[in-house]
């Protein structure tokens, strides 16, 4: 038999097999139709000790991403939930495909109670929360903290923590860990060469030079993920015009990409770009590559999350001392002092709408919000989260005392903007492509602000993409 | 025994046909019908668009733009594979020492047998890390050789211009070991005396390569032909790995858009199944065009 025979015969196969197609399609989504839903299906009675209402005996099942943070501090938290509840029955999981191991079960209408959906494999929230696939936590904000007399869950959070996790004014998912993004350098080779970090964007460019003169590259970024640079210039555009400029973004509304602080902000970045600031090749480089890059000394700043202490432990050298820093001012005219810098909730932990144990899961989430919760995670995996001065007595790695201090130093200045949790799309397919031509010199500013904004402009005419409006 | 036997074949055959048709047709069948409704994936709620989908695709820039991409690989990936494959294997069975009556490969063909074959060993996953470290804007090995000759040396993966070619070069260089392979299985089979007989007549090497050996070879060309042709198509795993598209989606290709669609940026797993369906159309259309191009009589050497 040749090859024509195989196909012939299997082309004869699948037609033998077109009367089974009415009975298999709509297999995919025939599951769970009913939208009453099962919510609640384990409910007890609200008290004092039990302001969410568990039912004592009931099973509450925890999804657990297994990324960087692992597992074990989850599980330490499933302790804690157990030690309250002694008679509930904990299954506990963990896996890297947040995807692929619950898609088919939040199809099936059977999804579990609590997710940390995490990762690369995370499932995307806009997604979720457009398919009115969550549990609303506004509950669990208004209870009462386990550990923290007098105080509401969310009277204990940091300045941002609830903002990002709301759509349409409803908190949808609670983001447990807090991230600071700024610029990175290493104190060790700044007090080796005598460079003082600056503060004004003048004195940044003049920096550089004095650094491209000592024959280090200024500047380093992942060119395959060119979004993270447009952290710093969207963060040097609000401090200069202001939040507002962050929720005319985060609304889509028409030409915010090209007002005039983030014109500002594009010319002033464009300098470094201009004068051959970057390491030579960065555009080929994926994060880590960059960041290695930056490790080895190579280059003296680099545009990072506060997780990047965690993810680059194995290859940071010995004393290398890396430390956070706000972007440079633009000018003496600036809205927002030096100090503010960018901090907003990350690690999304969701209940769904269709969990059997919706109250075990929000009070799971009241758990790991405790104090004592939050000391421990932040003992286990050397990260902040979201519950304010839960790092009192837990002694922390350099980057991340440096986080804290950034933080302190930051107060009510701190700023956010959210239009990557809203348009998923935009942040990590149009700007990111954006930044990759602009970062690499093959687009001027207004160029970029123009792509950026046409990417915009895509996304606010979809209609088939669920639209939210924040308030400043 | 003749009473015995239908219970038998059906035993045998009814298994796997379920399987095939649980496994395999009914996710078929299920994307088509998920390829007209807006389903976005995450709740039973699935409306029917009708072909609104398609509509859409037809005026998707970016879907454009990959499949554009596709069409290059389409056309360049397997006329390389298939000609380095052709000549690789050729030296290997035939390509020793002139005047000898008989056919031998080059000195060491095994060994140059086992090295092609080597990527074919690897998966897919580690050839696309090997290339992308090769590749590497300043520490890898293709600029540092690059750099000792005084040439300059570009940010490969990250500049517009080269990225796709990079990816197309790994992709052929991770084909041809086979092709290498299953050519010179194939050219193994053709008898012997064939050579002889025209050595004596005395035709040259090039002339016996076009006038016996690639005619005899048809069939396995054309094999490869629609396997490569299909690969062509596909490239998603060398993509999202090596560039994830970019910069600028200067690499992308329709895999990986249906990917981002329905994982990725966003999750529209209707729309996402209406570039699946596409995608399959695709593939069929050139499997059958490359079978009826490539028809010829088949030579019987017995």
């Amino acid at each position: 038999m040749n090859r024509r025979d195989i196909l012939r015969r299997s082309a004869a196969a699948g037609l033998l097999a077109t009367p089974a197609a009415g009975l298999l399609a709509g297999c995919a989504t025939s599951g769970g139709d009913d939208d009453k839903g099962d919510a609640g299906t384990y409910q007890g009675t609200k008290s004092a000790q039990n302001p969410l209402g568990v039912k004592e005996d009931a099973p509450l099942e925890v999804v657990i991403f297994n990324g960087g943070f692992g597992e074990e501090y989850a599980k330490a938290h499933e302790a804690m939930y157990r030690e309250a509840h002694p008679k509930a029955k904990i299954n506990h999981s963990a896996t890297q495909e947040i995807n692929k191991t619950l898609q088919p079960r939040f199809v099936d209408g059977t999804p579990p109670d609590v997710v940390n959906n995490s990762g690369a494999g995370q499932i995307d929230p806009g997604g979720l929360v457009a398919q009115n696939a969550l549990a609303d936590l506004g509950e669990l904000l208004a209870a009462p903290s386990l550990d923290i007399p007098g105080k509401s869950v969310k009277d204990t959070l940091l300045p941002g923590a609830v903002e990002v996790g709301s759509y349409d004014g409803r908190f949808l998912v609670m983001n447990y860990t807090y991230t600071v993004y700024g610029i990175w350098h290493s104190t060790k080779l700044f007090t080796e060469r005598n460079w003082q970090y600056a503060k004004t964007w003048d004195e940044h460019i003049a920096l550089c030079k004095q650094i491209k003169a000592a024959g280090i590259a200024p500047w380093t970024y992942a060119g395959q993920h060119p979004r993270y640079m447009s952290w710093p210039l969207i963060s040097t555009a609000i401090k200069f015009g202001g939040p507002s400029v962050a929720t005319a973004i985060d609304n889509l509304e028409p030409n915010a990409w090209k007002s005039d602080a983030m014109k500002a902000a594009a010319d002033a970045w464009y300098q470094i770009v201009k004068d051959k600031f970057i390491l030579d090749g960065s555009p080929g480089l994926d994060h880590k590559q960059s960041q290695t890059a930056w490790c080895q000394g190579k280059a003296a700043f680099i545009s990072c999350g506060s997780w990047l202490e965690s993810e680059q432990k194995d290859v940071t050298p010995a004393g290398f001392d890396m430390t956070v820093a706000p972007t440079p001012s633009l000018s003496s005219g600036d809205k927002l002092p030096f100090e503010a810098i960018r901090g907003t909730a990350g690690e999304p932990f969701i209940v769904p709408a269709k969990a059997k144990n919706v109250a075990g899961g929000r009070e799971y989430l009241r758990t790991m919000l405790s104090r004592k919760g939050a000391q421990d995670f932040t003992r286990k995996v050397a990260s902040l989260t979201v519950v304010a001065g839960a790092t009192d007595g837990v002694e922390l790695p350099f980057g991340l005392s440096t986080v804290v201090k950034a933080l302190e130093a930051s107060g009510a200045n701190g700023f956010n903007w959210v239009y990557n949790n809203y348009y998923r799309k935009l942040e990590r397919n149009l700007v990111d492509a954006a930044c990759g031509e602009f970062f690499s010199g093959r687009s001027t500013p207004a160029q970029f602000l123009d792509q950026c904004q046409k990417g915009a402009d895509s996304i606010a005419q979809d209609s088939s993409i669920k639209k939210y409006k924040r308030a400043a | 025994m003749r009473h015995g036997r239908f219970p038998l074949i059906v035993s045998f055959l009814l298994p796997p046909l379920v399987l095939y048709g649980v496994f395999v047709l009914s996710p078929y069948l299920q994307a088509f019908q998920i390829s007209t409704t807006d389903w976005l994936g995450y709740s039973a709620q699935a409306d029917p668009v009708g072909l609104a989908n398609f509509r859409t695709l037809l005026h998707d820039g970016y879907v454009w733009n990959a499949l554009t991409n596709n069409a290059i690989l389409l056309a360049v990936v397997p006329v390389l594979t298939i000609v380095l494959g052709l000549f690789f294997a050729t030296m290997l069975t035939m390509g020793g020492r002139k005047g000898r009556a008989g056919v031998t490969g080059v000195r060491g063909s095994a060994v140059y047998r086992l090295v092609y074959f080597f990527p074919q060993v690897l998966s897919v996953v580690i050839i696309a890390l090997l290339w992308k470290e090769i590749y590497h804007p300043t520490t890898g090995l293709l600029n540092g050789a690059l750099r000792s000759v005084g040439l300059p040396t570009p940010a490969w993966l990250g500049d517009p211009r080269f990225a796709f070619w990079c990816v197309l070069a790994v992709m052929v260089w991770s084909n041809v070991g086979f092709y290498v392979v299953l050519f010179g299985a194939a050219m193994q089979a053709i008898p012997r005396d064939i050579y002889e007989a025209v050595l004596l007549d005395g035709a040259s090497r090039a002339v016996m390569l076009r006038r016996i050996t690639i005619p005899l070879l048809w069939d396995t060309v054309q094999v490869a032909w629609i396997y490569l042709a299909i690969a062509a198509l596909d490239g998603f795993i060398l993509v999202q790995l090596m560039t994830n598209g970019g910069p600028n989606f200067s690499s992308d290709v329709i895999g990986m858009r249906m990917y981002d669609t329905a994982f990725g940026s966003e999750t529209k797993f209707g729309y996402a199944s209406a570039i699946g369906v596409v995608m399959f159309f695709l593939t069929l259309s050139v499997a059958v065009l490359a079978l009826r191009a490539a028809r010829r009589e088949r030579i019987e050497y017995s």
